[in-house]
């Protein structure tokens, strides 16, 4: 599988693959994006890898949620917004007409750039996405919920109040309770769609100590305005503009020696 | 930084002078005055009317106020006393009804048109619809349930009241209902669908929830509108001046028709009821809407 989506397409996944020792999680092949009549996304091809970050940056507009938003088909929300070509989740094109959106969904997480807690308690912010499909004992639904808030560092803050209302949390609270809320489902892949732009430089960094640690279990897309933010947290990063992939590769070499003009001069600040 | 900036404009005064005090002329300040004065003077003339209509009703109201009201029942052309005990249980008993009909149409349409119906054809005849039934004359609906069941049915029943209130109470718990659905962030139902919920789950659990203190509010109002309303019960419910029939067939006794009844009577004792029973009226709607309020702020606050 890996080889064959390595081997396909441009000079970027090659650029990647001398890197790359992980398999290819994601494919996307000649994605195409459509919001009514225009297209936002060109023909896009792009690997993501098995356990790693890839950030997507690019000055606003350039398409990068787009592309996020068409791996969990949430555009499809929004009936005049449609995608073409292929995304492929192991093998699996998500974009075809016999997968389950909902299924999709609980496989690919998302966490967004406002907050969004339920209105409802901690914990039932946390067993609403495990209910949807797992049956459990009350007992084993605890566990759950106490995993998800671990994982997500929010436990020691959260165990004392677990029946309070989610929305009673700070800003950077209420981010970490979604992506506890988005890991109890137990994904393979979470996307993340600036998810620390409403928030202060100390949940932020909360924030990115945790994606760091989650990457060990999830494979993690990101999308981000904060060129540190990329470089700090990343291990793969694709540069977009315009709604075309400019350059991808490891982000080590997209910041240090990047092989495109534009790249080096967006991530300089000389535009965006 | 601050010191070159003044030394530049001191240099250049001519071309960056600061405009002169009193450029505003005189007539701005007037008029800004003048409305000031106008509109508080109508919402003093507003507040004043209520407050008068208030206090009219409590004067003549505590007067007719006594046991008797609450127990007896309504008195016959030329007998002493009475009360309007049936005429309260009847009016308890139609809006009700009329509620009880109303919420689950009223909630599941309004439901229909926020979250199923954005953009669609449907959804906007719907609401157009809803709008003019919201405006429509109470009588109208009163004679559209007479020919619906009144006529079938053989005769004046509670069932046909209840029915014609529940037909005002629709429009308002529709659009209550639609107006607090379309404050739910879209983002809350993006961050549902996004793990992976249906619609149906997203709406129930989260849309619904949200908005829930809203959506109550708005049937309590209803509950207040249809309480006082007059036109739907004379070819529906009627009135009835004994306990009604627990079948609820034939004429109910209800508050509002017995006031219109007995105010215009020439007996004593049945027009201080009619000040009572208005009284009463009156009070519990005022109850109903400080509840309303009371429940809306507390969401707010959260």
């Amino acid at each position: 599988m890996s080889t064959i989506a390595l081997n396909t397409s441009s000079a970027v996944g090659k650029a990647a693959a001398g890197n790359a020792e992980a398999p290819v999680r994601i494919a996307v092949r000649n994605l195409n994006f459509y919001y009514g009549d225009f297209r936002s996304l060109k023909d896009i091809n792009l690997d993501f890898y098995d356990r790693q970050v890839t950030a997507l940056i690019g000055p606003s507009g350039c398409g990068k949620s787009t592309l996020l938003r068409t791996f969990n088909r949430i555009y499809s929300l929004y009936p005049e917004q449609r995608a073409d070509g292929e995304i492929l989740l192991d093998g699996q094109n998500v974009l075809s007409q016999n997968i389950d959106v909902n299924e999709l969904r609980a496989r690919v997480g998302m966490v967004f750039q406002k907050p969004t807690p339920f209105p409802m308690s901690i914990y039932d912010n946390i067993a609403f996405g495990i209910k949807l499909y797992e049956r459990l004992p009350k007992s084993e639904l605890d566990g759950r919920v106490e995993e998800a808030l671990r994982k997500a560092a929010l436990w020691d803050e959260a165990k004392d109040k677990l029946r309070q209302s989610g929305m009673s949390l700070s800003g950077g609270q209420q981010q970490r309770l979604c992506i506890a809320r988005t890991i109890a489902q137990k994904p393979e892949v979470i996307l993340l769609d600036e998810p620390t732009s409403a928030l202060d430089p100390i949940s932020t960094g909360k924030i990115e100590e945790l994606i760091e640690q989650l990457r060990s279990e999830f494979t993690i897309v990101i999308v981000t305005h904060n060129m540190q933010q990329a470089a700090r947290i990343s291990q793969f990063t694709a540069f977009m503009y315009l709604g075309e992939l400019v350059e991808f590769g490891p982000t080590t070499k997209m910041f240090m020696n990047p092989a495109k003009k534009q790249t080096q001069d967006y991530i300089t600040g000389r535009f965006g | 930084m601050m010191d070159t900036v003044l030394q530049h404009r001191l240099a250049t005064e001519p071309t960056t002078a600061p405009a002169p005090w009193g450029r505003v002329r005189r007539s701005r300040h007037v008029a800004d005055r003048a409305l000031k004065i106008i509109c508080t003077l109508f919402t003093v003339l507003g507040a004043f009317v209520l407050g008068w209509i208030l206090l009219m009703l409590l004067v003549e109201g505590i007067g007719g106020l006594s046991p008797a009201v609450f127990t007896e029942t309504t008195p016959g052309p030329g007998t002493q006393g009475g009360g309007i005990a049936n005429a309260i249980v009847g009016s308890l008993i139609l809006t009700v009804l009329g509620i009880v009909v109303a919420t689950p149409v009223g909630v599941l349409a309004g439901t229909f048109l926020a979250e199923y119906g954005k953009g669609s054809k449907l959804a906007e005849v719907i609401r157009f619809v809803n709008d003019i039934l919201l405006a429509a004359p109470s009588i109208l609906i009163g004679l559209f349930v007479y020919m619906l069941m009144v006529q079938p049915m053989g005769g004046y029943s509670g069932w046909a009241g209840g029915v014609a209130l529940a037909i005002i109470a629709v429009p308002v718990i529709v659009r209550t209902t639609e107006d607090m659905l379309r404050l739910v962030p879209g983002s809350l139902r993006e961050a549902g669908a996004a793990l992976g919920a249906p619609m149906s789950t997203v709406i129930i659990k989260i849309s619904w929830k949200a908005a829930r203190a809203g959506m109550v509010t708005g049937v309590l109002l209803a509950t207040a509108r249809i309480a006082g309303e007059t036109a739907p019960l004379l070819f529906t419910a009627l009135n009835n001046n004994f306990w009604f029939s627990p079948t609820l067939m034939g004429g109910v006794a209800n508050l509002p028709v017995m006031i219109f009844q007995f105010a215009l009577s020439p007996y004593e004792n049945w027009r201080e009821l009619a000040w009572a029973g208005a009284l009463i009226i009156t009070m519990s709607i005022l109850a109903l809407s400080i509840v309303a309020r009371l429940l809306l702020r507390k969401d707010k606050v959260r």
